[in-house]
């Protein structure tokens, strides 16, 4: 049809419905696509898109189990749990974190602490987490934000689980502390094929027995199925599987004993491990100074982060167990013993001491000018002369020394049930070609043997080495494992005892352990140590120690000259009562001097309280001015 | 006193169209019911939409007492009233989402692009009448140009839902004037290779720094979500895959009235609003659905009757158009919410909220029903 024509109305408005009519077919084709379409959804997919929305809508919330309880042997309360609100930002579901953050702080009061912590927590963690902004929130501050939650998408409030050590900073080094997973935590929450029982969780502990028992202490999540709308945010439940809570672990430990060991070292930094020498069980082990693991546990803040680990007093390390120390004149014991017990010498045999013995053109002094005259064995450790064994190592020889020495776990993990111990040097000919690299340094040279004689040389072990061969001597050579949990308890009450048999036994006369127990008790009344055990109601078998840091190459040592941190360590070794030891230990004190000094004096408070209940009087500083070597 | 009430209310119901006022009555009790479950957590947008189904009612009545030939002579200056506002939108619009399409009158702000949904059918189809007589081909160039300059103003702002209907219902009439089909086939063809091509090409099209000319960024984006919507389910592409679920997990006979999971847990994004079909699909599933499509049929079958029975050119033309239009709203959301077509903000007519919207809606009845009931007084 040609539009430029005039038009016959009737033919016009026959075209016009023909046009009407086709539209109205490609009107009930487009209808028929659409059904088709809706055909397609809902008959066809239902089943997928069924299962899409009931995904949508089901999620499995994982209910976080109670930790388990850290108790002393007495049944005192280390480590527990409280509920507390947090609230908690997710930050993948907001664009403007600070601004939403500074709007929250108008309701809710966010410290620039708090801000610096969230960040630290955002840098270090995985994008769909949510994490505190604030936690402990009070019932009003609650009430507060929920009043205003639709304002706040991202934001929400917990209700959640956080560890306490009501105790503060007591036991800090046993006890651990906790910290957000990590992807090293990850991986070792994987090795132990945990990762499920881990959905939820989101502290972990970090060091101590919180992280040597991290699975025994967690315990098994449960879940909660539950409707959730789009934002997340639970509607109902729907169903729900319980969780189990952690096992509670019983030590041997003796929190007042622990405690009154921490205050006898006052600002002092050092270590002391006591034993139980008839089961190994650890009695108390303290590391110096301590620090307060309830900073960690809502996300340590950068003040006290930096506190903690810039201090010059590295309060984080574990002295007892990391730290390594020439044991010094505390070594004489045990290699008087094994000239004992080898043969090299007998009680009786006595050198003349002029103060120094030389060899090869070098001269090892007594730190006793002039020597200490005649010396038996018996009067080599009382007087602690050095000469004594600047000869009996040099006649026994650096092979015979190693192997004895390692019976005692000298250079060996004792396998204490915390994380991070070190081996030590026990230093031999083998060691010492594995440790260096150049054939001059792999050779042992013969002069290298007579400074391990008195403790000193390569000679270097952890406090609760030395506190493990005190003890293996008081038990007469039988060796257990030190350990500091006795038991754990799950949640229904069952109580399964830590295993506790001798690991061994190490051939040694009861002729030869005598000799030494008599010269040790005489320390504690006649020798080094009289003045520290003036006056105690018991026996106890002792041996001074000073562990060198600063060669003096010959001239003499005065303590007023040396600058503090450059003194000599004070060591202390101890087991009582002598005749039937109940408690062995080992004491360090940094740059405290003597043994006889600082050392000794903790002990005796430690002895006193174990073995007669008594309590110190005063700090520890009184005794302490009194000694003299 | 009493006689010319009497006679006032003969009047006025004798210009109501009984077959579409049963069918639109059905529609929006239907689209009641749908909206209480929508906006059950939002009671404030129900008793809203009362009022705007009073005002809408009185205003289809209003209408529906104009002449076609009143119509006829609003057409100039609507349009030219209509164009001068989207000037003024282009030029001193306020910006809200990212697009510049209101103008602040100082009392009100109006969406002047709504307007043009009505005033552009009307003055093509005044144009058309006013030639009708001899319509040559220059007749459409003309009003190519008529339908180009609204159209083109609106998509700048950009709004591409209000564009694509004000443009298909100038095209209704053009079409209805008689465009010859030497035109149209090559036109609807070319269209159909466009749209085949993009579906198989868009992935390498959908990348990212390949550029459309003459679209927008986020134009692009919602074509390219369309496609393949799982390439982005946090964001854009979330609407789309929830819409989905609503509707295909409402089955054939649906979750129940008020029991929509995506619904009622806030899956479904705008759902009293353009995507208020996937609440219904979920709730009353298929069955529900081809109870709406029968509805809306219904109406265009009752609308296409009474444009062929209309009086005279320009009768003819608007009731075809409006009732085309209704046609093109409800494709396109239907198609949008299930996922075939792409994501632009068009309504569900008489179901999303909205006054706006609505009153628009209503307008439209209000003139098919003068339409119908002058169809003789003119011929006579």
């Amino acid at each position: 049809m040609r539009p430029a024509e005039f038009k016959n109305p009737e033919q016009e408005l026959t075209r016009f419905r023909r046009r009407l009519l086709v539209a109205l077919s490609f009107v009930l084709v487009c209808f028929s696509l659409l059904l088709a379409r809706l055909v397609w959804l809902q008959v066809i997919q239902h089943d997928y898109f069924q299962t899409r929305a009931e995904n949508n809508r089901i999620s499995l919330v994982p209910v976080v189990p109670n930790r388990g309880l850290i108790v002393d042997r007495n049944g005192m309360v280390l480590a527990r749990n409280y509920s507390a609100y947090t609230l908690e930002i997710t930050p993948s579901r907001i664009k403007h974190l600070d601004e939403v953050i500074s709007q929250l702080a108008q309701i809710i009061d966010i410290q620039p602490k708090d801000r610096k912590r969230f960040h630290k927590l955002l840098d270090e963690s995985k994008n769909f987490e949510s994490l505190p902004i604030r936690t402990r929130l009070s019932d009003a501050e609650v009430a507060r934000f929920v009043a205003q939650r639709y304002r706040f998408p991202g934001v929400d409030i917990r209700a959640r689980l956080f560890r306490q050590y009501p105790e503060g900073d007591l036991a800090s080094h046993v006890l651990g502390y906790m910290g957000r997973i990590n992807d090293r935590d990850l991986d070792s929450i994987v090795d132990a094929e945990q990762e499920e029982n881990y959905q939820g969780t989101e502290h972990i502990g970090k060091s101590g027995l919180e992280q040597k028992y991290e699975f025994e202490l967690h315990g098994k999540t449960g879940y909660d199925q539950v409707e959730v709308d789009s934002s997340g945010r639970a509607v109902r439940s729907l169903a729900r599987t319980g969780a189990v809570p952690g096992n509670n672990l019983s030590l041997t430990l003796d929190s007042k004993l622990q405690r009154i060991v921490e205050q006898a070292f006052g600002d002092r930094r050092g270590a002391l491990v006591a034993l139980d020498p008839t089961t190994g069980g650890v009695l108390a082990l303290v590391s110096k100074p301590t620090f307060d693991p309830n900073l960690f546990v809502d996300g340590i803040d950068a003040t006290n982060w930096d506190a903690l680990n810039n201090s010059a007093d590295h309060p984080l390390l574990n002295r007892a167990i990391y730290s390594v120390y020439p044991p010094g004149s505390t070594f004489k014991p045990f290699m008087a013993l094994g000239a004992l017990t080898t043969g090299r010498r007998t009680a009786a045999q006595s050198i003349a001491d002029l103060g120094f013995f030389d060899f090869g053109g070098h001269r090892f002094r007594d730190d006793k000018k002039g020597g200490h005259g005649m010396v038996d064995m018996h009067a080599s450790i009382v007087v602690s002369c050095d000469t004594y064994y600047y000869r009996l190592a040099n006649d026994w020889g650096i092979e015979g020394i190693a192997e004895f020495m390692g019976q005692f776990g000298f250079g060996a993990l004792t396998d204490i049930d915390l994380e991070g111990e070190s081996r030590g040097i026990l230093p031999s000919p083998a060691w010492k070609k594995k440790r260096f690299k150049r054939p001059e340094q792999q050779k042992w040279y013969a002069g290298e043997t007579i400074s391990v004689g008195i403790g000193q040389g390569y000679n270097s072990y952890t406090i609760m080495q030395l506190a493990n061969a005190t003890a293996i001597l008081a038990n007469n050579g039988v060796v257990y494992r030190p350990h500091l949990v006795q038991s754990i308890a799950n949640s229904k009450g069952v109580i399964r005892n830590v295993e506790n048999k001798p690991i061994r036994h190490i051939k040694l006369r009861e002729s030869d352990l005598a000799v030494i127990r008599r010269a040790m008790v005489d320390v504690t009344v006649n020798g080094t140590a009289a003045l520290a055990f003036k006056g105690a109601e018991y026996e106890t078998a002792g041996k001074t120690g000073t562990a060198q840091l600063f060669s003096l190459k010959g001239a003499e040592y005065k303590e007023a000259n040396v600058h503090e941190r450059l003194r000599d360590h004070a060591l202390f070794v101890a087991f009582a009562p002598a005749d039937k030891p109940r408690i062995a230990l080992a004491v360090l004190v940094e740059n405290g001097g003597f043994g006889s000094q600082s050392a000794a004096p903790i002990a005796r408070q430690v002895l006193d309280y174990y073995l007669l209940g008594k309590m110190p009087q005063g700090a520890a500083a009184e005794v302490q001015d009194v000694a003299d070597n | 006193m009493w006689q010319t009430t009497k006679f006032h209310a003969r009047r006025i119901v004798d210009s109501l169209d009984m077959p579409l006022l049963i069918i639109a009555a059905l529609l929006m009790t239907y689209a009641t019911v749908v909206l209480i479950s929508a906006t059950n957590d939002m009671p404030r947008r129900l008793n809203a939409h009362f009022v705007n189904l009073l005002v809408a009612s009185t205003v289809m009545i209003v209408v529906a007492q104009i002449s076609p030939q009143r119509f006829m002579s609003f057409a100039v200056p609507a349009y030219l009233l209509g164009v001068m506002l989207l000037i003024g939108v282009a030029v001193a619009g306020d910006v809200s989402k990212g697009a510049r399409r209101w103008l602040n009158l100082g009392i009100v702000r109006i969406q002047p692009s709504e307007m043009m949904k009505i005033a552009v059918p009307l003055m093509l189809a005044w144009y058309f009448h006013k030639h009708e007589t001899l319509v040559r081909v220059r007749d459409f160039f003309v009003a190519v140009v008529i339908l180009g300059i609204p159209v083109g103003l609106i998509a700048k702002q950009p709004d591409l839902g209000t564009a694509i209907l004000v443009l298909a219902a100038g095209m209704y009439v053009i079409y209805l004037a008689g465009l010859s089909w030497k035109l149209i086939v090559p036109v609807v063809l070319a269209a159909c290779i466009g749209i085949g091509a993009l579906a198989t090409n868009g992935h390498q099209w959908c990348e990212d720094g390949v550029k459309w000319p003459g679209f927008k960024e986020y134009q692009k984006h919602r074509v390219c979500m369309l496609l393949d919507p799982s390439t982005d389910p946090r964001g854009k592409g979330f609407h789309t895959i929830q819409a989905s679920i609503a509707v295909g997990s409402g089955g054939v006979m649906g979750k129940g009235w008020m029991n929509g999971t995506q619904t009622h847990l806030e899956f479904l994004p705008e759902r009293h609003t353009d995507f208020i079909y996937a609440v219904l699909a979920e709730e009353f599933g298929l069955l529900g659905g081809v109870v709406l499509l029968l509805l809306y049929f219904a109406l265009i079958v009752r609308g296409m009757m009474i444009a062929m029975s209309a009086a005279n050119f320009f009768s003819r033309l608007m009731a075809g158009a409006i009732t085309l239009i209704f046609f093109t709203y409800a494709l396109v959301n239907i198609g949008m919410v299930s996922g075939i077509l792409p994501v632009v903000g068009v309504p569900l007519p008489f179901f999303s909220y909205g006054g706006t919207a609505l009153v628009t809606l209503c307008t439209a009845l209000g003139m098919l029903m003068s339409i119908n009931s002058h169809r003789t007084l003119v011929q006579k």
